[in-house]
């Protein structure tokens, strides 16, 4: 699939009716998703016939554009039932087969029990701020435990600092993959140590 | 949900030490066809709980002749890969519920998604 397929499929994606405030959520777009993908596809290749959880999913664009992409099974978490339930038609709709979801609170999860069962994290976390704060370290912290080999994480470019900070401290090695307009995010592989394969 | 999605959940409620794994109750399962992927399906098994795979397989009417203990040498047995791929990927429970084995505590399963989420009293 190329990349401009996959933006346009994603372009097709449903998203939030009433976005809430308190959960941060607000879609990742079509083209940021779709670039993001692609690279995590084919400069890594982490996505096809790999075990993916997409921490944060929202109504499901990393997932959705994740599964064209041929993982063997991409398993989307996240707290809010309407979202869910978007994702869950989205997933309908495109007739994919390859999704599966869980409800749940991310922030308490007990990310040990799901260390290293994934190969590979992608999310579009809560930025952690105001409301939230150090809520998308929370989330990076459950995503490093759940991971095998990788972490594809977006983040803006003013928490850069401290997130090489904490990726030192927790050992993992951190690469900027790519800066993304808009203001937004900017977006990071984070290897584990023990799998480094750079 | 998916038996490998079920594989993984563990029930977190307060004073559980061993929730897992989580009995299906299951009232509606339904079969999604899935493309066979054995590399994949290769890949995954080492990292199952092998014994909560067969039991949850067996609850739901979908063991086939599942062995209880892991075969040897099942990278090579096709056979055997597709029948873990089914029960893997492509049984689902649409409607039902999840128990904790120690505490009882269900966690519902509605239009396929479980909600492990819990309220502020077992949390």
């Amino acid at each position: 699939m190329k990349l401009k397929e996959l933006e346009s499929c994603l372009q097709q994606v449903d998203t939030f009716e009433e976005p809430k405030i308190l959960l941060e959520q607000y879609p990742t777009s079509p083209h940021i998703a779709a670039c993001m993908l692609y690279t995590i596809h084919n400069t890594f290749g982490d996505i096809d016939g790999k075990l993916v959880a997409d921490l944060g999913c929202g109504c499901g664009v990393l997932s959705l554009g994740a599964a064209m992409l041929d993982a063997g099974l991409c398993v989307g978490f996240d707290i809010d039932s309407d979202a869910l339930d978007i994702f869950r038609r989205n997933a309908e709709e495109f007739e994919i087969p390859s999704l599966d979801l869980i409800q749940c609170d991310l922030c308490c999860l007990n990310a040990e029990v799901y260390a290293n069962r994934f190969d590979t994290v992608i999310m579009n976390p809560p930025f952690g701020t105001k409301h939230n704060q150090g809520m998308d370290m929370k989330f990076l912290r459950a995503a490093l435990t759940m991971a095998e080999t990788a972490v594809y994480s977006l983040h803006k470019t003013s928490t850069r600092e401290h997130i090489q900070k904490k990726a030192k401290d927790w050992g993992v090695k951190m690469e900027v993959i790519a800066e993304l307009r808009y203001d937004l995010p900017a977006s990071y592989k984070f290897h584990k140590k023990k799998s480094v394969n750079l | 949900m998916k038996l490998l999605t079920h594989n993984m959940l563990t029930s977190h409620v307060k004073g559980v030490t061993k929730g897992y794994p989580l009995l299906i109750k299951a009232t509606e399962v339904k079969v999604n066809q899935l493309d066979f992927n054995p590399q994949f399906v290769s890949r995954m098994i080492p990292k199952l709980e092998w014994g909560a795979l067969v039991q949850a397989a067996e609850d739901l009417g979908y063991r086939q002749d599942l062995p209880g203990e892991l075969i040897a040498d099942y990278e090579q047995n096709e056979e055997f890969l597709k029948k873990v791929h089914r029960v893997l990927l492509e049984v689902e429970v649409m409607e039902g519920c999840l128990k904790c084995p120690e505490s009882g505590r269900e966690f519902p399963i509605t239009k396929g998604i479980p909600n492990m989420l819990l309220n502020e009293d077992d949390a």
